[in-house]
């Protein structure tokens, strides 16, 4: 295969699932402001900055709808849903060829619908909306867009190295994700000075596992009875839930295996001892373990891996030196 | 002259059915049928009006659904797709015009050969002054870096598609060679897939060649040209990416072929051999099928500004390395002023009458042909050499006095720019228009192959000038195509 075509089946991917996360923080924060309590909307909307990784050209300015707009519509800022949405199709279109029919048109359509002029209400009467009704079904049409999207790729297109990488980008956006979503609860829940008043933390971690899509898996494991530990738990070591950091540098070491295979190389070998490094670190730790140690180091940590693993295959697959591919 | 309307036109399929003095590729008169479109007009004049519109619909339907589009230049930002009009009525040639047809190309494209090799190595033709020397060295698309190269197999064009059209007596006659990166053949292809979902029976009925042999032809072309000691050559695909008006074309061949789609920043040069850059490392390219201009292809030997090439290309093709279709410089062959030499070409390597007439052309450097057509631009064709898709175009009878003027001062100023042809009235075809048949003008693009040997495949692509008169049938000008059938016997 093609490094370029790699490259923009990997990136497209990436995009769609960073679009799935932002659509996903909106959505939740914005539900719980329904739920005033006494966590102050500047704390929880810094909080969602911070998970979304604090981008340097997104400041909270104590409006939650204009940073709502921003974050939906705004395409000066690259990690806006509509930004992602363009980055995610611009890939798709220069590999047209290579993904199926009706994943361009999943995505096509989905550019479309968020390309549209109408579907960009001006920011005054944004911020007049109390109802919320607008930017909610919004980002409930751009959710399932992307689900759809991600099951018709599963089920429309050969799993092979094409596909493999399209598992690649959305495992090691995700894995990265979800430990930044950790670390920036993490300051805010268990370091706090002043603790969150009784009976509201269960919203905090609700939200916390609702912007994971882990709540209703959380409670089939643990049942409702939600604590910070097991929340760790579940989002960082659970084997069998798909948006755990286990389960996707499982799916993301499975995935460089298989091209690993394909591509018959032996250089490849860093890269998977990289991915089983980290693999194995998340197989074989306890909470228990994590929590007596430095937690927020250990989150960090998988962000690097998962950067160097980047890296990695930058190094491998895409824009490898020209002399080293000679020799090797 | 009067448009003449026949009794038999009374038929309400043929009411806005004039004909003129062109050639007609269904009548042979106001009464007489082509005996070879009896069965297709049967066909048509049975079949309800709502029909063909329903199948039309169809058509169309299938065309947008595959993604057949092409992008129109300086339209919506171009970035826009478009279908390219199809229309429904095939256009039948019979099989012994298009044996006429194959003979004249086949005796073009090899003397078009032997000149491109002729006027980069010794240059036998200028020295006879057969063709004027400074018409060569001035023509913008010659290449000095191929003076005296070695051209595999001496296969400079080995992709060519010719545009022919129909004289009023019927001849056809070579308007355009196109010999640098030709396009369209993808729609001959699909209109013919898309034709036999619409009307299978009648396809039948016709006994029609195929033409689905092509991307095999070519590959086995394009293989036959693998430098030396390369048995197994990796053929490419070279494209300039989505944003170019053919990419759904590059794509459709080179998936139909089998072969990789590569753009240049996929390729890399060391040593004078080229590689793509693969997932599992650098593979080398033996040959590339390319669809970027001769201009855009390697920032070192041409233009600096591109980012459309491969840096060192031109290297590893000169040492024999790599093996590029068509070979860079082949645009001083389809220059439009060269054009005129071209049954002498003919008749200079061949020592044979060209088969295939030229239309008369005006060389705007001579004085007195100028003089002649500066008098005359009312009555002529004006067209810039180095154009083509239908810019840079004064049709004399269709043009304003200020656009007469305009083109009068560009030929004055840049008198080697510019050549002149008569108006010609080229052949019409019925064609769908709303629910009736009228005629438009319609011209022939067969796509010849030259590798071991001459392959053309039976047709080609048949344009068509949608609007009521026009002349022009580029696609960028209003124009659509329909599938052209060459009939065995």
């Amino acid at each position: 295969m093609l490094s370029r075509v790699a490259d923009s089946l990997y990136w497209m991917s990436r995009y769609i699932e960073r679009a799935e996360h932002t659509t996903r923080l909106l959505d939740v924060n914005l539900n719980l402001m329904l739920d005033e309590s006494a966590t102050s909307a500047d704390r929880r909307w810094q909080r969602l900055l911070q998970t979304l990784g604090s981008p340097k050209d997104l400041k909270w300015t104590g409006d939650p709808y204009a940073l709502t707009q921003t974050l939906s519509f705004d395409t000066e800022a690259k990690g806006s849903i509509l930004s992602c949405i363009i980055s995610a199709r611009e890939n798709a279109r220069h590999v047209r060829e290579q993904i199926s029919t009706e994943q361009w048109h999943r995505l096509n359509s989905l550019y479309l619908q968020v390309t549209r002029p109408e579907m960009q209400p001006a920011t005054e009467t944004l911020a007049a909306m109390a109802g919320l009704e607008q930017p909610a079904e919004f980002l409930q049409q751009v959710m399932e867009a992307v689900h759809q999207f991600q099951g018709v790729s599963d089920s429309t297109m050969s799993h092979g190295e094409g596909w493999q990488f399209i598992q690649v980008g959305r495992y090691i956006e995700r894995a990265s994700a979800t430990a930044l979503l950790l670390e920036a609860y993490h300051e805010d829940l268990w370091r706090h000075t002043d603790p969150i008043p009784d009976g509201n933390e269960y919203l905090e971690w609700m939200g916390l596992l609702r912007s994971a899509t882990a709540f209703e898996a959380y409670c089939k494991v643990y049942t409702a009875d939600v604590t910070p530990d097991r929340i760790v738990e579940f989002l960082l070591l659970d084997e069998e839930f798909p948006h755990s950091v286990r389960f996707s540098i499982d799916t993301l070491d499975h995935a460089l295996g298989a091209i690993h295979g394909e591509g018959g190389k032996s250089r490849a070998e860093p890269l998977r001892r990289l991915a089983g490094r980290l693999q194995g670190s998340l197989r074989f730790s306890s909470v228990e373990e994590i929590l007596n140690g430095d937690i927020v180091a250990y989150l960090r940590g998988i962000q690097y891996q998962c950067a160097a693993i980047h890296k990695m295959i930058y190094e491998l697959y895409i824009d490898y030196s020209i002399q080293a591919a000679l020799a090797g | 002259m009067q448009p003449t309307q026949a009794k038999q036109f009374e038929h309400a399929v043929l009411r806005n059915y004039r004909l003129d003095h062109a050639y007609d590729e269904m009548f042979a008169g106001p009464d007489e049928l082509h005996p070879h479109y009896e069965p297709l007009f049967e066909r048509f004049s049975s079949l309800p009006a709502n029909e063909l519109q329903q199948r039309k619909h169809s058509a169309e339907l299938s065309f947008l659904n595959q993604g057949i589009t092409f992008t129109v230049y300086g339209r919506d930002d171009g970035r826009a797709e478009h279908i390219f009009p199809y229309d429904l009525v095939p256009r039948i040639i019979t099989a012994a015009e298009w044996a006429t047809v194959e003979l004249g190309l086949t005796q073009r494209i090899t003397a078009l050969n032997l000149f491109l090799k002729d006027i980069y190595n010794e240059g036998r033709i200028l020295a006879d002054g057969i063709v004027p020397r400074e018409l060569v060295y001035s023509c913008k698309h010659f290449r000095r870096q191929m003076v005296g190269l070695q051209v595999p197999r001496n296969v400079y064009v080995a992709i060519c598609g010719t545009d022919l059209i129909r004289m009023e007596n019927g001849e056809f006659v070579v308007l355009e060679d196109n010999l640098r990166v030709p396009s369209g053949v993808s729609y001959m292809l699909t209109n013919r897939r898309v034709m036999k979902r619409i009307f299978p029976q009648l396809f039948r009925s016709y006994n029609v060649r195929p033409i689905e042999q092509y991307t095999q032809l070519l590959l086995g072309t394009l293989r036959s040209l693998a430098p030396e000691g390369r048995p197994e050559p990796n053929i490419v695909l070279l494209s300039p990416g989505v944003f170019n008006s053919a990419y759904f074309e590059h794509a459709y061949l080179a998936r139909q072929m089998g072969i990789e789609l590569v753009e240049g920043r996929d390729l890399v040069t060391h040593d004078n051999i080229i590689y793509m850059r693969t997932t599992s490392g650098l593979r080398r390219v033996d040959v590339i099928y390319r669809r970027v201009d001769d201009d855009f292809i390697d920032p070192l030997a041409f233009r600096g500004d591109s980012i459309l090439g491969v840096a060192g290309l031109f290297n590893a093709y000169r040492a024999g390395n790599v093996t590029l279709a068509n070979a860079f410089g082949t645009g001083v062959a389809d220059d439009k002023a060269m054009y005129a030499y071209v049954p002498s070409i003919i008749k200079y390597y061949l020592s044979e009458e060209p088969i295939l007439q030229n239309v008369k052309t005006y060389i705007l450097t001579e004085p007195k042909s100028r003089q002649h057509v500066l008098q005359n631009l009312d009555k002529l064709v004006v067209k810039a050499v180095g154009e083509s898709g239908g810019y840079g175009m004064l049709i004399g009878p269709q043009s304003t006095a200020a656009q007469r003027e305009e083109f009068a001062r560009k030929i004055e100023a840049e008198p080697r720019n510019y050549i002149a042809q008569p108006t010609i009235s080229f052949s019409r075809a019925p064609c769908l228009i709303g629910d009736e048949l009228e005629p438009r003008h319609v011209d022939l693009r067969p796509y010849i192959l030259y590798g071991d040997k001459v392959t053309i495949v039976p047709g080609g692509l048949t344009r068509v000038a949608l609007k009521r008169g026009s002349l022009v049938v580029n696609s960028s000008q209003g124009g659509g195509s329909k599938d052209t059938w060459v009939l065995s016997q």
